[in-house]
């Protein structure tokens, strides 16, 4: 175990996939002699050379097309976009082409990239450096999405990511890169997509997040058990696969729900919880289910604090829900 | 009528890379069973046996010459018009048939329209409607086989519409820098549905465009089966040599409609039409046959009845096919099914059972 920041620990990470697999290779931009803008790749260039760790022409398209070709052929490439705000250049591959190939084909050619990209806002990067858009990727068949929210696992998850058979959007929130530390186990292992976490029990209501997002909601929980409310809070982890039976065994146990994203109201993720969870759990609610989220508007600079979910905001949401039934 | 006059850059070395004088007959019977199929889905499609149909007509030297010029390991990454390259790769019509109809035989599973295909035995990489998209990744798995030590080039085929898209400058730019062993083969067939060439850009050739990345662009007559080939076996051998990227303008026209779903009338004339069939590959390669001592027309003939009886025979055994399963539809969009997918496959299930829905 070593104790590690969240974006050392996707550093570790990739390591441990590259010392493993000679067909595992990175490419983005500045990720080489740079070791990314986040520093998610420092030293791996140095270690694996500049064929595995590859600095390319600022083309997310070029990126991303590039690693499928890669993929279909055979290896194992991990493309890294800068910014989740700048992958749209590269949605036509990923949303026509790498999301599809295995369907298109009739299983005949898979195609495994995992595509990493730091998300959200709380950086004060404005519109262009915070955006949440995982519900993009997750309304389009064949991704499998993926967002991390402790050091331990984001090496687990990502190792999964690099050695599953499925294409994998990798969102790595980037507003706990530094800010979140923990243990992290040494060498390879491997965390189950599709597997939630329950990252604290209770019984009165649920609360549902990802991401960054666990920050302020684990916070708020805190808060509610000083209240005598006893909030089970679940870290989704992945949201394809999304790991419906602990969704909705904690719904059925608590008859609560408090849903927490950064990414806007409308369309987001959330809303598929609240169907879900009203289409097979309805008759276990006590109270209307809420939504925590980012607002319907492009992501503000200035203002960001008042954008984002906050402790405040989450805890309001809950004992608006936990007063009723 | 848009400007085939070719650049001194056509005149590649001769000689080392000739296709052999007894690969003519195959090359043109191939090019036959291209246009004998045309013909029959053409005629499939008006009468609503199949969907949808993509016509190649005036783009079989240039495709098949290509082929030609390939390995079977190297990788096509093709669009959606390269019946002769599949041919060629050796792809059956039978397979090409099933996959027009969507049948239990089509290897895709009914997944794409019809021309929409692809084959990982022939190293034919399965193509998207999508215009461009294949270029940035025939130069990713170029730079993958040249990691893994494989005498492997790939080919990315495009139009001269697809010059013009985000990946085709993406790709370009990539093989450049990486020097990847890639041939980008643009049949520049003068029209992107009703968009004329003379519009789609204003360069004076879309082979000059490689220069600006960095390497070389040549520009042949796509009607001459023995110039794509030599061009393309000249960039091959580059590319196998360490020598980067080969941009190929192959200049051929489009006889047909882009798709079974427009109609060209409205956007150039017959005239033009014409002028450009009395080029007709077919005919230029029969010309270079018909010097072959002993070759005769009733040869010729023998040749259209052969390939057009194939394609008979075959479409009766893909007619005669059984449809998909009906939950088919819901496999392979990942490796397993979530259990998303579990539980909508039973829903489906259940709809069949009941009725709702029918097979």
């Amino acid at each position: 175990m070593t104790e590690l920041t969240l974006v050392q620990a996707v550093n570790r990470g990739l390591a441990e996939a590259m010392r493993q697999d000679a067909d595992v290779l990175l490419l983005g931009e500045d990720i080489g002699t740079n070791g990314g803008v986040f520093r998610a790749t420092e030293g791996l260039q140095k270690e694996f050379g500049a064929e595995r760790v590859i600095d390319t022409p600022l083309s997310e398209c070029g990126i991303v097309g590039t690693a499928i070709g890669m993929a279909l052929y055979g290896l194992k490439p991990v493309a890294e976009i800068q910014f989740l705000d700048f992958i749209y250049p590269a949605f036509d591959q990923i949303v026509s082409e790498l999301s599809k190939f295995r369907y298109r084909s009739g299983g005949q050619y898979p195609c495994h990239v995992v595509v990493r990209a730091p998300y959200g806002g709380g950086i004060r990067g404005g519109l262009y450096h915070s955006q949440s858009t995982e519900a993009f990727f997750c309304h389009t068949a064949g991704l499998k999405v993926v967002i991390p929210s402790t050091p331990a696992d984001a090496k687990g998850l990502l190792l999964t990511a690099i050695h599953d058979e499925d294409p994998v959007m990798f969102l790595e929130p980037k507003r706990i890169y530094r800010s979140v530390t923990g243990e992290v186990p040494d060498g390879d292992y491997r965390i189950p997509f599709g597997k939630a976490r329950i990252a604290r029990e209770g019984t009165d209501l649920t609360l549902v997040a990802y991401g960054a997002m666990m920050v302020p909601t684990l916070a708020a929980a805190e808060r509610l058990a000083e209240d005598g409310l006893s909030a089970e809070v679940i870290d989704l982890r992945t949201l394809v696969p999304l790991d419906e039976a602990a969704l909705l065994a904690s719904v059925e146990k608590t008859g609560r729900l408090v849903i927490v994203h950064e990414a806007a109201r409308t369309a987001g993720f959330g809303a598929e919880i609240a169907a879900l969870v009203a289409e097979k759990a309805l008759y276990s609610l006590k109270a209307p289910i809420l939504r925590v989220t980012g607002y319907d508007t492009p992501f503000p600079y200035a203002l960001e604090h008042l954008y984002l979910p906050s402790e405040e905001r989450i805890l309001d949401a809950a004992r608006q829900v936990g007063r009723t039934g | 009528m848009a400007n085939a006059t070719l650049t001194p850059d056509a005149r590649v070395s001769s000689g080392e890379f000739d296709l052999p004088p007894s690969a003519w007959v195959e090359a043109y019977r191939t090019m036959v069973l291209a246009r004998a199929m045309d013909e029959r889905c053409l005629s499939l499609q008006r009468q609503g046996r199949i969907g949808f149909y993509v016509p190649l007509e005036g783009q079989e030297a240039a495709q098949v010459g290509c082929a030609l010029a390939l390995d079977p390991k190297d990788w096509v990454f093709p669009a959606y018009r390269e019946l002769g390259v599949a041919l060629v790769r050796g792809v059956p019509i039978q397979e090409l048939l099933d996959q027009f109809i969507g049948n239990s035989g089509d290897r895709l599973k009914g997944r794409q329209m019809p021309n929409h295909y692809g084959y990982r035995a022939q190293n034919f990489v399965v193509a998207s409607s999508p215009l461009g998209t294949q270029i940035p990744q025939a130069v990713g798995a170029a730079l993958a086989a040249r990691r893994r030590g494989d005498a492997v080039v790939t080919v990315a085929f495009f139009g001269d519409g697809s010059t013009s898209t985000n990946d085709f400058h993406a790709g370009l730019n990539f093989a450049g820098v990486y020097r990847s062993p890639t041939i980008f083969f643009c049949q520049n067939n003068q029209w992107a549905i009703s968009m004329p060439r003379s519009h789609q850009t204003m360069s004076a050739t879309l082979a000059e465009k490689a220069e600006a990345y960095g390497f070389g662009g040549v520009v042949v007559d796509g009607t001459d089966l023995g110039q794509v080939y030599r061009a393309v076996a000249t960039a091959r051998a580059r590319a196998l040599a360490g020598d980067g990227p080969t941009l190929i303008e192959a200049q051929v026209y489009r006889f047909g409609p882009h798709s079974t779903s427009d109609d060209p009338k409205r956007y150039r004339s017959d005239a033009e039409v014409a002028e450009w069939r009395r080029r007709d590959p077919l005919l230029r390669t029969k010309e270079e046959i018909m010097k072959t001592p002993g070759w005769t027309e009733a040869q010729d003939t023998a040749l259209w009845t052969e390939a057009r009886s194939r394609i008979a025979e075959a479409w009766k055994a893909a007619e005669g096919t059984p449809p998909l399963p009906p939950t088919s539809f819901l496999d392979d969009v990942f490796s397993e099914r979530t259990p998303q997918l579990e539980h909508q496959r039973r829903e489906l299930l259940g709809l069949l059972e009941r009725k709702v829905v029918h097979e």
